[in-house]
């Protein structure tokens, strides 16, 4: 049910509602619930709503966290 | 598809999986309370690729699972008064006390599929000479669309469209686990999409008053396998507090926008689980302002009311729970199938035992 799927925004038009691109297939999705989109932004959509705006700077810096736990994985694993 | 892909490369699964091993020696029972994660665990076989001590239990987070059974039973009246019954494609197979909507439209009743809410409230504004009722169930993720759809009928002036919903809260439902004795959690995979509307905050008491760390994860299976890593971290370095693996996503404050919806047009009820029973204030009633819109109080007193749940079917109770695995109940697979279940952890793909069902081929190779 909480099912969500990254699509790209491809217009925003009257009433809030977006044309948005979810992996070639495009949906009408009702932006009601969420400040601030924009045509091209990534949206988590849910039942024909916008859930949430996905943060490409954010990505990125989980990402590099991740490697930097993997580096201290590889030390830790290396015997004394 | 940017998002997806990068998030399921088996490669990077493997450097997950080797980072978990070293830290995997003490067992950990992991509730991922999100049906969406019980469904991504065994569609992409984490429980059979980490490590033995890794153990997940299937917590109450699917929606359609825990709708009782007589909102269905509602909706088919109803929908044999004449109302058009409009709802998601999950609940047309859910059990009612006597038939589900799927065999009630078998007999003639008016019920259609939609994708989303505003689909219902078009329904009926393409249908003025017709009530139209949105059977609608949801969790934190799914009730502000629910909401929003009230709104919009309101903003239409539409006499004809009502919800009749079942409306559940992650936190309560916690709470009520972690208090009942012998339960068996060490940790907890927190729900992704919920934690988009409602932040990193809610889940603050786990930590502080039951000393159970959680980690809030994405959908993909490397989201799964990095919220594992997290957690053993936490243990290893003796830490246990709220951590978001889904940072894309999941801001601490969550969306302010859609929680501004949701105190607009629900208020906290207790509410009735299938397969648990009544958790106090568990749940999201319509507030007295939107009577016009809540089929409970338009309808009445034509409807079946409102009952106390009745535990006792199977052990699905115990599975929702996550105090028993699916397979040790005698009629998964054998009888209890999700084209004919008995119970609430079979009828959506999201379900425990509807998910361990379709990724293991077999009743047989489940069991082993």
């Amino acid at each position: 049910m909480c099912l969500a799927v990254p699509g790209q925004v491809i217009e925003i038009g009257e009433d809030n509602m977006a044309l948005v691109d979810l992996a070639g297939v495009r949906r009408k999705v009702c932006l009601d619930l969420v400040d601030g989109v924009r045509v091209q932004d990534y949206v988590l959509v849910h039942v024909g709503f916008a859930l949430q705006r996905i943060d490409e700077e954010e990505a990125r810096r989980a990402r590099q966290q991740l490697e930097a736990m993997f580096a201290l994985s590889r030390g830790e694993a290396e015997p004394s | 598809m940017k998002y997806v892909d990068e998030y399921r490369d088996p490669e990077e699964a493997q450097r997950l999986l080797e980072a978990i091993r070293p830290l995997a020696g003490e067992p950990l029972r992991i509730m991922e309370i999100c049906g969406g994660h019980t469904h991504a665990i065994y569609r992409s076989g984490l429980d059979q690729v980490l490590p033995e001590s890794i153990r997940f239990l299937h917590g109450p987070g699917c929606p359609v699972c825990v709708t009782p059974a007589v909102r269905i039973d509602q909706a088919i009246a109803l929908a044999k008064r004449g109302c058009i019954v409009a709802t998601f494609g999950d609940m047309l197979r859910v059990p009612g006390s006597h038939e589900s909507l799927r065999q009630a439209s078998a007999r003639g009743a008016d019920v259609r599929i939609v994708y989303g809410s505003l689909d219902a409230v078009e329904i009926a504004r393409k249908n003025p000479g017709r009530d139209v009722v949105f059977l609608a169930v949801g969790f934190e993720t799914t009730a502000p669309a629910n909401a929003c759809a009230i709104l919009h009928a309101r903003e239409l002036d539409l006499e004809n469209f009502s919800v009749l919903g079942s409306h559940v809260l992650v936190p309560p439902v916690l709470r009520y686990l972690l208090d009942a004795p012998g339960t068996e959690i060490d940790a907890f995979i927190g729900p992704g999409h919920v934690s988009t509307i409602v932040g990193s905050q809610d889940y603050a008491f786990l930590p502080e008053e039951y000393g159970k760390p959680v980690v809030i994860a994405g959908f993909e299976p490397l989201d799964l396998l990095e919220a594992v890593l997290l957690l053993l971290r936490q243990r290893a370095e003796g830490r246990c507090s709220v951590e978001v693996q889904y940072r894309r996503a999941v801001r601490p404050e969550g969306s302010p926008k859609a929680r501004a919806v949701l105190e607009e047009v629900f208020e906290l009820q207790d509410q009735d689980w299938r397969g648990i029973g009544r958790i106090p204030r568990s749940g999201l009633g319509i507030r007295p302002g939107f009577a016009p819109f809540d089929a409970l109080s338009r309808y009445q007193p034509d409807l079946p009311q409102d009952v106390a749940e009745d535990a006792g079917e199977y052990i699905c109770g115990a599975v929702i729970q996550g105090a028993k695995a699916p397979v040790e109940c005698p009629a998964f697979g054998l009888g209890c199938t999700p084209e004919h279940p008995f119970g609430p952890g079979m009828v959506s793909s999201e379900g425990a035992c509807a998910a361990l069902f379709r990724y293991r081929q077999n009743a047989r190779e489940a069991r082993a």
